[in-house]
Parts: C-alpha cells; structure tokens; sequence
C-alpha cells in the first residue's frame, strides 16, 4: 500500500529535522571560522549564527601566523597515511591467509584476531606506552603508526568479503600458473576495490582524529599531529574563537572531502561486509 | 598431450566419507572421456584432484607415466574448464586469454599473436575488449575454452562446462567441443550429469555412482549392454525399466516369469547370456528399455495388460506411464520414485487416463541382473 501525502510529509520533514542536526555544528563551525572573533560569541546563542554576514578570511590567515599549522597537517597526512597504505597490504593479506590459505592453528589464530575486536584501545595504553619508552620511540613518527597498521577489524571486513568471492577464480589462477602472491595482487584485489575502499576511508577517519594516543607519546611539535595541535591552539592566548573555528574547518575539510570522492565505494564496501559478515 | 591412468584412488574426506573409493581408469592420450553420474557421485572430486585442487587420500594419479599426487597444479600443465568459467571479471577477453600465457613470461609479441588466432578460432575477434559481464552465457564460454586452449595443455578438465548454458545453445557447443577436441587430439576429461551429453560427446564414458566406477565401455556398449542396474536405470532417457522378476527351469529350458505370464526363453538369448543358466530358480531383474516395448492390438499369451496412468507428449515421441502387473524395481537409481512402467512410442499418440492396454516386450530386448543388479551376462 503507498503511504498518503500526510505520511510522506512528516517523514520528509523528520528527515530534513535529523539532517538539520547533524549539519548545524558543521555549517556553524564554517560560518564562525569566516567571522570576526567577536561576532562569533556574541552569534553563538542564537540563529544569527547561521547568517553570513560580514565574512573574511582573517581567522585562516591568523590560524597560519600564530602556529605551525602546515607542519601539523604534513603530520596527520604522512602518519596516517601510512598506517592506511600499511594496514591496507597487511590487514588484507593477513585476511586472505585466514579466508583462503590452510595452515595449522588458522582457525584458533582468527578468532583470537577477532577477540581483539572487543578489546578498546584505552585498556591496552599503558603497557604500549611502556614498550614504546623502553624501545626509545616516543615523539618519533614510527610510534604513531606502528602500533595501528595490523587492525583487527579491518581483517575482519576483508575476511568477510574474501570469503564470498567464487573460490573457482583462484582455482582458475592457480591451474593458469599463478602464485597464491600472483593470485592475491591479480585476481583478488583488483576484485576487492569497494572492501580496499570502506577499509581505507574508515581507517583513515579513525586515525586522523585519533587523540588520545599522540598526547601520550608526543612531545614537542616535531611530530604531533592535528588533534593534539588544536588543543594546545587553543590554551595559547589570546584566546581566539574564530582562529579556533578556522583550525577546526582546516582539520576537517580532508576527511569530509574523502567521503565525498569515494561515498560510493564505502558505502558498497561496508553494506556487503556487513551482509556477508 | 598425455595419457592420465588413476590407480586405486581414494579421496576420503574428514568426515569419512569417501568421495572417491578405489578407482582404476585409464584415459588414452588424445582420448575424450566423459565422467557421467549423479550430483554428488565424485565425479567432480576425481577432475579437480586431477587438476591438484584436491589432494589425493591413497592411490595414485599418473599423466604420462610420471605420478602428480604431490605435483602443484601449475606444474600439471593441465587447463580446466569450470562449470561457472572463472572468468576474470576485471580483465578484459583479451586480458583473460592472454592470462595464461603472461603467467608462462612468453614474450608481449607471441602473447598477442596467440590470443589473436585463439579469438579468430573461437570467433572471439569483436568481444576481445569487453569484460566478461558484458558477454552472453555463450560467449563466456567460449572465452572459457579459448583460455584453456591458449595454454597449448598436456590435459583439458572440463567441469560441467554446458551446464549454464540453454538446451539450443548446448547443442551448438557441444558440437562445437567435440570439434576442438578432435582438431587438437588433447587429452580430455569431461564431467556431466547429463547422459544425453554423455552420450554424444565421449569416445568412451565411465559411470561413477557414490564414488565407485559402475562401468567404463563405448556409448553403445554402456546403452545396450549395462554392467549393473544403476547404470541401465542411468543412461537412457528415460532410462531402463527393471522389472523385478524370477527364473524357472521347466521342460529342459528356462522360463521367466514376468507378472502373470511364463515366457520360454529361446534358446538363442540363452546363447547370449549364458548366466542365465546358473541364475535359474532364482529372483532377477529383468531390463526393457521404453522404446523396446510395443504396443499389441490384441490379447494373446504373449502380451500384458496395462493402463495407462499419464502420457508426456515430446512431439517426435510420445512417453506413457502405464500400471501393470509387472512388480517395477526402483531401488537402483538416484531417486527411487519410479513405480510405473514406460514406454516410449514414435509420433503423437493420444492416450486417456484409465484407458486399457495390451503391451508386447520382446524377450530379444532384455537385459538380466541379479539380485545384486550385477549384470547377468
């Protein structure tokens, strides 16, 4: 039965209320960056924040002047796009081993692979902490990737697509004279693009926001990567809110920039995990 | 090109069961064999280990008189059809014939020289630049074979390769297989469910039933002279009728007793199957095949009564169901559901429900087993 008219309005409207929510911190965020610092307090309690009015780039250009914002982005970039380009190979080939290679203690191995799923990285902090002092890592980059290249759950997801593929087309591989590496780089990856996809975007948007890790193992600015940046950007005086705002759009634009090139690929590469799964 | 002789093969799975017990073939070189039985009989389990893609539990696997059971399938030199194709969906035809031939390191030239003749035999020469999702069910086959044959293998495994495909399109690659393979004179084992495929195609067929060999002969010699009931119930369509049945010695010849009548049996079918002689006075299954039973315009002692149940009208052929008082046998066949007894008539016959027959079986047409449905011979 097709729902009335009635129906389809409200859900219309319930619909645009959820993306007004979820917009609103975002759109403000923009709205404030472009705004003087005193406008953006005295906006913030009400809609007028949403008006834009008397916009400039002043606060970017402040946010470049007062910290070494291009140093602190080449460092979220190149730590996390290593731990992606690192955990894709890895993370993937390890999956493959578990999906589609026999070996004794495989299945023992996988599930305590999938144990480590359920652990939260809070529990496992300080003994990393701990290792990383006594190899001399802190405030180094390898101390910021390391530790995230194999990633339980990212093996899961591949795992979970490799183990739908047609098992024929590695057969047909095999009998044609390839290696199980041939197999893998030829056959099964190129098939796996949407899995390689959803597995690089989420990777990449928990790493780049990750905080909590580089406060730990950071010292100085050498290393430190954007979240840690903005906090300390924002104990610095004068306190700024529009410069603030600025940092916080510089930070963001990459990760929603991402989502919307390869929106497509995620969204396919995480509903097939998750039915297959 | 190459001979493949399997020698007491054995897969045995964890469970215990046996995919494949005891075996002993040996498919000549340039031979086509087809491996014909039910879903699940092992004929499939006996291709792939051919292949390497399963390992071998005892016995063994020799391709020209060397033994591969440990030999990887890469180094098999052996090209495989699947019953899906395997095609490689990102590759483009050209990509996918020319697969083969990068994993060998031939060089670029020769690649291309190879994948341009395979395409011009198969008639592949306008799809080269498609992907495979863009090809019909029959172009991906032959696709399929052209990466096969691109290879120039010792062996050609071909599983079920008709089996996606429609009846019109099936005829027409069968044909088309049986060419190739007689063009090329490779080694070929083929694997159907299909008898009527069997039938066509293999020089010689070997019937697999529960992972045992029921029987290896010619088409013919597997259609007019099965070693076991399972094998006459399985090739024919429909297949045999068994009919369950006794011997009797009586006044110095053997008499059978086939429902309510006791037909002599001539002395020149004794001279066929002199097995009969020992099996007198004894429970036997007793072959006719549908088309070897004739319809009788009149009652005599040499014809049975019938009625027929259903008719299935094919057009050049009319089946009949018909009920007797023949004690039908259906224990050896896949699925035991076979209670009437059929025949097979030339042309339209227009038969109705409940309507009564007199039925004429040629005792020059039947086969014997015995209690066992071992062949009486």
């Amino acid at each position: 039965m097709r729902p009335g008219p009635g129906s389809t309005l409200m859900t219309y409207l319930l619909l645009a209320g959820m993306a007004a929510l979820f917009i609103a911190p975002l759109l403000m965020m923009f709205l404030g960056s472009l705004k003087a610092d005193h406008r953006v307090l005295l906006e913030s309690g009400s809609l007028t924040a949403f008006l834009p009015r008397e916009l400039s780039l002043q606060n970017y250009s402040d946010v470049f002047r007062r910290s070494e914002f291009p140093r602190f982005f080449f460092n979220s970039l190149f730590i996390t796009s290593c731990i992606v380009v690192c955990g894709l190979v890895v993370n993937s080939l390890a999956a493959y081993a578990f999906a589609r290679l026999q070996w004794r203690g495989r299945d023992l191995l996988f599930n305590l692979v999938l144990a480590l799923m359920i652990l939260p990285f809070e529990a496992i902090a300080v003994p990393l902490f701990y290792g990383a002092s006594i190899l001399g890592l802190r405030d180094t980059y390898a101390v910021q990737i390391l530790p995230f290249i194999a990633n339980a759950f990212a093996i899961y997801l591949f795992y979970s697509f490799f183990i739908g593929m047609p098992r024929e087309l590695e057969e047909a591989a095999r009998i044609d004279g390839a290696s199980t590496l041939r197999i893998f780089f030829s056959i099964i990856a190129p098939n796996a693009k949407p899995v390689f996809a959803s597995v690089a975007i989420l990777t990449f948007l928990t790493w780049w926001g990750s905080y909590l890790w580089p406060t730990m193992v950071t010292i100085g600015p050498t290393v430190r990567p954007l979240p840690v940046a903005i906090a300390s950007f924002y104990t610095l005086p004068p306190l700024q809110w529009g410069d603030i705002l600025a940092f916080g759009v510089m930070m963001v634009a990459p990760v929603v920039l991402l989502f919307v090139i390869f929106q497509r690929w995620f969204v396919a590469g995480v509903a097939s995990s998750a039915l297959k799964g | 090109m190459a001979a493949i002789e399997f020698n007491n093969l054995t897969k045995r799975y964890d469970s215990g069961i046996h995919g494949i017990h005891r075996l002993n073939l040996k498919v000549g070189d340039g031979e086509l064999m087809v491996l014909v039985g039910p879903s699940g009989c092992g004929k499939s389990t006996l291709l792939r280990m051919t292949a390497g893609l399963e390992e071998v539990s005892s016995g063994e696997i020799r391709i020209d008189d060397r033994v591969v059971n440990h030999i990887p399938p890469q180094q098999r030199n052996v090209a495989m059809v699947f019953q899906n194709y395997a095609l490689y969906p990102h590759m483009t035809v050209r990509g996918n014939l020319a697969f083969p031939l990068r994993m060998q390191k031939q060089p670029a030239m020769l690649i291309e020289e190879r994948v341009r003749r395979i395409a011009e035999i198969l008639d592949l020469t306008p799809l080269l630049d498609r992907r495979p999702k863009a090809l019909s069910g029959g172009q991906r086959q032959r696709v399929a074979m052209g990466r096969a044959i691109i290879r120039k293998a010792d062996i050609f495994l071909m599983d079920e390769p008709l089996s996606n495909l429609d009846a019109r399109l099936r005829v027409e690659i069968r044909g088309e297989i049986a060419r190739l393979q007689r063009q090329l004179a490779i080694t070929t084992l083929y694997v159907t469910h299909d008898q009527a495929e069997a039938m066509t195609l293999g020089q010689r067929v070997a019937v697999i039933d529960r992972g045992l060999l029921q029987q290896v002969g010619s088409p013919q010699e597997i259609y007019e002279r099965p070693a076991n009931a399972f094998v006459a119930r399985f090739i024919g369509s429909p297949g045999m009728n068994l009919i369950q049945s006794s011997l009797y010695r009586e006044n110095g010849g053997i008499q059978l007793q086939l429902g309510p009548r006791r037909l002599p049996i001539p002395q020149r079918v004794l001279t066929d199957f002199p097995g009969l002689a020992t099996h007198s006075e004894e429970s036997v299954l007793v072959g006719i095949r549908p088309h070897a039973i004739h319809l009788s315009d009149t009652d005599s002692n040499e014809t049975l009564p019938a009625r027929v149940c259903t008719t299935e009208a094919m057009g050049h052929e009319t089946i009949v169901h018909l009920d007797t008082a023949l004690a039908i046998d259906n224990s050896h066949q896949a699925r035991g559901d076979q209670t009437h007894l059929l025949v097979q008539l030339t042309g339209h016959h227009n038969f109705s429900a409940g309507e009564q027959l007199a039925i004429r079986i040629g005792i020059d047409d039947l086969c014997f087993f015995d209690s066992d449905g071992e062949a009486i011979r």
